[in-house]
């Protein structure tokens, strides 16, 4: 089979286990004894271990932890604690938010106030999390790009649950904490709003989705086709290009007349990902609040193109039939 | 374990395959543009799905000569101004038509045809006021075409697709897993999440009667604005419509923007009328009539059974695939 198109890591290293490098003060201790696993080898390193975790890593799993309880207990609860019902409805289970009218009061806990509480719990571990990527990286010596990739996603989530519901003013707002639940929030989200494919943002946004996607297999598959010239060396032919590079980058020149770096290719994938939250958000954001319905915003500024309406038909509540 | 393997990849891969297709129509599917090109207006229907409707032949024409059933019989509210021989033959469509097999003693009691003892007779008289309510007074949906007793029942004393107030959560616990009336897998919604009984808001009466959830400007909405709650409900009251008549989106509404008038086709005025119809006949005659019906015949909420755009439609763009069984009728379309 050809070696380059396997899905799995090809070449396992099987030598003394590696304890990482020293990392100074109390922060940096991990506990543990690695060991060596052929499975986890096929998709990553095999070795696993010595784990840190330190008290934001803790804090954060326990956060984590009681969110999913308690949204997982309400959607058991919601089929009269049935276990196979539970198994067989999952994907349609939910934790609604409170009702819109409660606004943003604190609803009682079965009108939506386990909602918050889950959201306030999720919400304190994600945060958490993103607290400790950082300073996990800080404790290495590495830059926190990393941290602020997350906190784009991090971003988009708090638009959708918290900062767009507090300017619409109701928790009603939100997205429940459900598998099909929140693609039909979506989906209902577009609706009310006039169709959210007009919403700029929302273009831009799915343009670094897609973009993120297709720029991701440009550089895997550029990697892996010059890996027998030595590119996965990525970072070492970022000065000091050898024939990997040079090959790869002809290659793009000749194919798409343009070539990227060792360097800039991740440039290119991290704005991108990271661009794709960040619009996305901006979208979310001033839908409800700026504005209502897209289509119409679409057709005051020229960006909905005209068409012949053969079959166009009035209004009837206004009057027009009848 | 070599053997497992070996043996269990394509296994796993074909019952995978056969679980994914055995949801699927089978190919290919016939569309037809019905907008501008390139708008994705098209009417997608799979025609080895298409339903054959058999209807029964009208009965037999008779003179309208002689006096009048309000006349020589006792007790006729409703179809008094018929002759005599075309009030029998409308009982007789009726009986075929309602209880074919239970025959007029379903309604009547033998010994005296002009008692209202047994509810049916009661129930029946209202819905023979109703049918020629709409077949004269709602002609912007059923346009000339009307209903008669048999686009509803089918030949069945209890219709097929009525409905009832959804009534799983009664008794539900009151301090966690409130569903809000959705997220259930519910055939009412097409197995979305959708409120699960999307009627009830929306159909049932006219107290949440605005299916319209979106703004006609764009600045932001008034305070009044439709909540992604309403949103959802008439989501899910959408794809019932759907599937009640066995059709896409686009059959009615252009594929820009599911609000604007402009681009959508005629079929969505009509079906405009007609939820104001299916809601003016729950409220004026359907649910008004629970005090007469036995415990059996009512919902598990004790509500009575109402009809929804399925009631009549039964999966079809036009009821009987447009049989026009009224017009035989004069008991059924006054003039």
């Amino acid at each position: 089979m050809a070696t380059y198109q396997n899905l799995f890591t090809q070449i396992q290293v099987d030598g003394e286990l590696q304890k990482g490098v020293p990392v100074k003060g109390i922060w940096g201790s991990r506990s543990g004894k690695p060991f060596l696993s052929y499975w986890m080898g096929l998709i990553g390193d095999a070795q696993i271990g010595p784990i840190y975790l330190g008290t934001l890593g803790v804090a954060s799993l326990i956060c984590g932890f009681i969110a999913i309880e308690i949204i997982g207990l309400n959607m058991w609860a919601s089929v009269g604690w049935d276990p196979v019902e539970f198994v067989r409805q999952l994907p349609w289970l939910a934790l609604e938010p409170p009702s819109p009218e409660y606004g943003l009061s604190i609803p009682p806990l079965n009108e939506g106030g386990w909602w918050l509480m889950a959201g306030f719990f999720l919400t304190s571990s994600i945060l958490l999390w993103w607290l400790r990527m950082y300073r996990r990286a800080r404790a290495l010596g590495m830059g926190t790009h990393v941290a602020w990739a997350f906190a784009a996603a991090i971003w988009l989530y708090l638009v959708l649950g918290f900062i767009r519901p507090i300017l619409m003013g109701s928790w009603g707002e939100a997205v429940p904490f459900g598998i099909f639940p929140h693609l039909d929030w979506t989906a209902a989200f577009s609706i009310r709003y006039g169709n959210l494919f007009y919403n700029p943002f929302h273009m831009l946004s799915i343009a670094f989705l897609y973009g993120s996607a297709v720029l991701f297999a440009m550089h895997g598959a550029t990697i892996l086709a010059s890996d027998a010239y030595g590119s996965h060396r990525e970072v070492e032919q970022i000065t000091d290009r050898g024939t990997a590079s040079e090959r790869s980058m002809l290659f793009w020149r000749w194919t798409m007349g343009f070539n990227a770096t060792m360097e800039s290719i991740h440039r290119w994938g991290w704005w991108f990902a990271v661009l794709c939250p960040l619009t996305g958000g901006i979208g979310i954001l001033i839908t409800g609040t700026v504005v209502d319905n897209w289509y119409a915003w679409g057709l005051d500024h020229g960006l909905v193109p005209p068409y012949p309406d053969a079959n166009s038909v009035p209004d009837p509540a206004s009057g027009g039939g009848g | 374990m070599m053997y497992l393997k070996r043996l269990n990849k394509p296994f796993f891969l074909l019952l995978a395959s056969v679980t994914v297709l055995a949801s699927c129509e089978r190919p290919p599917v016939e569309t037809t543009q019905g907008g501008y090109r390139g708008t994705g207006m098209v009417d997608v229907q799979n025609p080895r799905l298409a339903k054959t409707v058999e209807v029964p032949d009208a009965q037999p024409p008779v003179p309208a000569v002689g006096p009048t059933a309000g006349e020589i019989y006792q007790n006729v509210q409703v179809l008094g101004d018929l002759s005599v021989a075309e009030f029998t033959r409308t009982m007789a469509a009726v009986t075929e038509w309602v209880s074919p097999d239970e025959g007029c003693n379903y309604c009547h009691n033998p010994a005296n045809l002009a008692s209202d003892d047994i509810y049916t007779k009661v129930v029946s008289r209202r819905m023979f006021q109703m049918t020629r309510d709409i077949n004269s007074n709602w002609t912007d949906h059923v346009a000339q075409t009307g209903v008669t007793c048999y686009t509803c029942h089918g030949g069945q004393p209890v219709p097929e697709n009525i409905w009832f107030k959804d009534h799983s959560e009664a008794g539900a616990s009151r301090f966690a897993g409130n569903r809000n009336g959705q997220n259930i897998a519910a055939e009412s919604v097409g197995y979305t999440s959708m409120v699960g009984d999307p009627l009830s808001n929306t159909i049932a009466s006219t107290d949440v009667s605005n299916v319209r959830v979106l703004g006609t400007n764009y600045g932001p909405s008034p305070d009044d604005g439709a909540t992604i709650q309403d949103t959802e409900a008439v989501y899910g009251l959408m794809l019932h419509m759907s599937g009640a008549l066995g059709v896409n989106c686009t059959y009615c509404h252009n594929s820009r923007s599911f609000g604007t008038w402009t681009g959508s086709t005629p079929q969505r005025v009509t079906a405009w009328h007609g939820l104001n119809m299916v809601r003016d006949l729950n409220e004026s005659y359907l649910i008004p009539l629970g005090p007469e019906y036995p415990e059996n015949r009512l919902g598990p909420a004790g509500d009575a059974p109402k009809a929804s755009c399925a009631t009549c439609h039964g999966g079809l763009a036009k009821p009987l695939n447009g049989a026009a069984m009224a017009e035989a009728y004069p008991g059924l379309k006054p003039r």
